[in-house]
């Protein structure tokens, strides 16, 4: 079977956990004998990258994945993008370059399904499957030319990246997806009750396949010394986030036991906020923000903490809580998650209780045989994930899509 | 023909109410949950199985007998949420068919930690059974049918004539449990086993699709077995909470004696110790009624509830020195093995692991609770010096 994907970002130059997953769903999915174009567009003057770097990068996960076709689009897109930072790197653009993507983000998403038109035009394949909603008009596009039935996949929808207050441009590309595509898939069964309650899609069109997490080139060889009691935040500084939580639950733990430290990785809209916000309560010196870490620098943070927290107010999937169990650390996990749904050794509360998130803290950085039996029991239940799972149940999507389309 | 011996363990914890490290105050336990649980065992399980014994002891005019275990808390807890149930219970004591054992008052593990706790704590129970039904158990069995060769010798020392123990397979080999045996290392004491396969067939499988259980059935099978005695030893809330009054239990009680009356006899385990004793039978590790182990670990299989319990009993001295009746009071309602039964991690995961009554959603969060109320205790403790 082949199939035409397109998606956005891709490790190891991606900012979050939808490149992850498509890198794994890929692998997943050549081991359950599918070919796999993947599109990816090829993002320029990002702020956190150099052109240089970021060309490299992608030639990098050209080498490693020989199995997989890569074809790139010259585009301006970039994961998490909002409608105003689109507008900021559009001004940015020398006047040459300026020519070459749309003006604003919508003229761009139609710019890429333009790209990707032409792409299906000559790629050969059997179904098309696309990647959260800037992918949707490429892959509603590429169905138009070459006919073949599209899968669209949800794994963050509008409502989860603004905290409920969505932007109507956005909303309208989703539904106009879901509802031009074949089937969708959705990430969690939290998810897919979100697509259903907004969007008006009807249950039975929608099939959850929950990630998975990959172990290939993972070793645990530096065991860090954790003597310092330490509680990790790792994730966008975001609304959806819900780093506000994690600052107000350090502050009630801290009354209790002024010995534990707390790392705030990761950047976002939020940091600024973020940071003065634990200066007005005066926890500063407790609390490190540490930017944006890549690679190593992830398994390293997960391995020197005493417990990582995602108190997500609204997380489709959540990738990290299963990284941290790779690493031997304990989880606190927001209930408002789609991997609340699938793992059990860890702590699930609502984003909400401060009380609860802050008694947790303090369990498990205080309670050592607590520590070590989640750290064990979570290190053990995560080796269970594959991501030739997900795969498979994606090919079983796949097969009666065209089942139907077919018949 | 084989003897039939009925025992029923009757058992409620005071579970713990969702304390934090915030929490302050001694009110450590879930009132509003436990009346709850009571309340619906006693009108599901304990009055309308009570009710059927009750007559079925009148109409065979000392033909029938049963013999109960009933912990300290679950008496308490009947007192305050469920007179009727205790008064039916009482009724029962009248007849002088029915014979009450000894165990634990708090149905804890004291004896794993602290032999000094383990006796007092025993003591509390008979004192309970000599006000409540009038009788002083000679009979031991300990929490969840735990048992070694220690603890049968302690029984021993403590004047018990017989003691109870799961009929564990790999401790019995080829001898069957329908006999009567003496522990190892002991001379006056007497061991009776359970019959776990026929005590199952009703308690665990009474109401499997491929098993309808009839009283002909099983009576043909007690009457298939060779031996003194079939021990069939079992939680009372099996009539009407584990097997709902839709399976049949019920009549499955009321029924069972008048078959088993044609051919066998009833007896309490006081009375079964009369039989002769077979030989010696040698348990140096733990055994107990709980998993398909048969063993302690789900009490102490793993570091949380290692920790908790030996931070528990360290206590002992400085609760008692402390000379404060309510703490004692809360530090015992902590000994109940529910309470780490709860941070089992065996199973943990699997779809169809029997959760009954558990408050928690994972042993994570029950260790947790526990350990914010211990640390309480000990803020308590500090505070007297």
């Amino acid at each position: 079977m082949k199939v035409l994907m397109f998606g956005w970002e891709f490790p190891p130059f991606s900012n979050g956990g939808l490149g992850t997953a498509c890198q794994g769903l890929t692998k997943g999915l050549k081991n359950n004998n599918v070919h796999v174009t993947f599109v990816l567009p090829k993002a320029q003057k990002d702020a956190k990258a150099s052109h240089v770097n970021l060309i490299s990068a992608n030639n990098l996960v050209l080498e490693n994945c020989d199995d997989i076709d890569f074809a790139e689009i010259q585009t301006l897109l970039m994961p998490y993008i909002s409608y105003d930072e689109y507008g900021e790197k559009y001004k940015n653009l020398e006047d040459n370059e300026s020519t070459v993507y749309g003006k604003n983000l919508y003229e761009e998403v139609y710019r890429y399904s333009k790209k990707a038109a032409l792409i299906a035009r000559f790629n050969d394949h059997d179904i098309i499957h696309a990647h959260d909603w800037m992918t949707y008009k490429a892959g509603v596009e590429a169905k138009k030319v070459s006919g073949k039935p599209l899968i669209v996949h949800m794994h963050a929808t509008e409502f989860d990246r603004t905290g409920g207050h969505p932007n109507q441009k956005i909303y309208d590309i989703e539904r106009m997806g879901m509802r031009e595509a074949d089937h969708i898939i959705a990430v969690s069964n939290f998810t897919k009750q979100k697509v259903v309650d907004h969007y008006g899609i009807p249950p039975d069109k929608i099939t959850v396949v929950h990630n998975a997490v990959e172990f290939n080139d993972y070793s645990n060889s530096e065991v860090l010394s954790k003597k310092d009691k330490i509680v990790l935040f790792l994730g966008r500084l975001t609304l959806q986030k819900g780093p506000e939580y994690f600052l107000q639950a350090a502050k009630k733990v801290l009354e209790k036991d002024p010995d534990i430290k707390f790392v705030v990785a990761g950047d976002g809209d939020m940091e600024n906020f973020m940071i003065n916000k634990a200066a007005e309560m005066g926890i500063s010196n407790k609390v490190l923000f540490s930017g944006f870490l890549r690679g190593n620098d992830i398994d390293k943070a997960y391995q020197m903490a005493s417990v990582y927290v995602m108190p997500s107010v609204s997380e489709p999937f959540g990738i990290t809580p299963l990284e941290a169990m790779r690493n031997g650390t304990p989880t606190i996990i927001s209930k408002q998650s789609g991997v609340s749904e699938v793992i059990k050794n860890t702590f699930k509360v609502d984003f909400w209780d401060i009380n609860q998130l802050a008694n947790k803290m303090y369990a498990l950085t205080n309670y050592d045989s607590l520590h070590h039996e989640m750290a064990n029991n979570g290190g053990k239940e995560v080796h269970k994930f594959s991501w030739d799972i997900p795969a498979g149940k994606c090919v079983d999507v796949y097969r009666k899509t065209l089942t139907y389309a077919g018949a | 023909m084989t003897d039939v011996c009925f025992y029923f363990q009757v058992h409620q914890p005071y579970r713990l109410r969702m304390y934090t490290v915030f929490d302050t105050g001694n009110n450590y336990f879930d009132d509003k949950n436990n009346e709850k649980i009571m309340k619906k065992v006693a009108e599901k399980c304990y009055i309308p199985a009570n009710k059927i014994l009750l007559k079925l002891i009148k109409k065979n005019k000392g033909r029938f007998k049963i013999a109960f275990s009933i912990t300290g808390t679950a008496i308490e807890q009947m007192q305050k949420y469920a007179p009727e149930a205790l008064e039916s219970f009482k009724r029962l004591a009248e007849t002088g068919c029915v014979e009450f054992l000894s165990e634990t008052y708090h149905h804890s593990l004291a004896f794993i930690y602290s032999k000094e706790e383990f006796i007092e704590n025993i003591k509390l129970h008979e004192e309970l059974m000599k006000k409540t039904f009038n009788q002083v158990p000679t009979i031991f069995r300990h929490t969840e049918l735990i048992y070694n060769n220690d603890l049968a010798k302690a029984a021993e020392d403590l004047g018990y004539k017989g003691i109870l123990a799961e009929g564990a397979d790999h401790l019995l080999g080829w001898r069957s449990p329908n006999y009567v045996y003496t522990p190892e290392n002991c001379k006056k004491i007497k061991l009776l086993l359970k019959d776990h396969k026929l005590s199952d067939d009703i308690a665990v499988r009474f109401s499997n699709k491929e098993h309808p259980l009839t009283v002909k059935k099983f009576a043909s099978w007690i009457n298939a077995i060779e031996g003194d005695v079939v021990n069939l030893f079992m939680d009372y809330e099996t009539f009407g909470e584990h097997q709902g009054k839709e399976t049949g239990i019920f009549e499955f009680l009321e029924k069972l004696p008048d078959e088993l009356l044609k051919n066998n006899k009833f007896i309490t385990p006081s009375e079964a110790i009369l039989h002769k004793s077979r030989g010696e039978f040698d348990s140096k590790e733990f055994t107990s009624w709980a998993d398909i182990e048969r063993d302690v670990s789900a009490w102490l299989g793993n570091e949380m509830q290692k920790e908790a319990g030996r931070k528990l009993y360290i206590l002992k001295e400085e609760i008692e020195k402390s000379n404060d009746k309510k703490l004692l009071e809360d530090w015992r309602k902590m000994q109940t093995s529910d309470h780490f039964y709860y941070m089992c991690t065996k199973r943990f995961g699997d779809e169809n692991v029997n959760n009954y009554f558990n408050p928690y959603e994972t042993p994570y969060e029950a260790f947790t609770v526990y350990m914010n109320i211990l640390n309480d205790i000990m803020t308590r403790l500090k505070n007297k010096k």
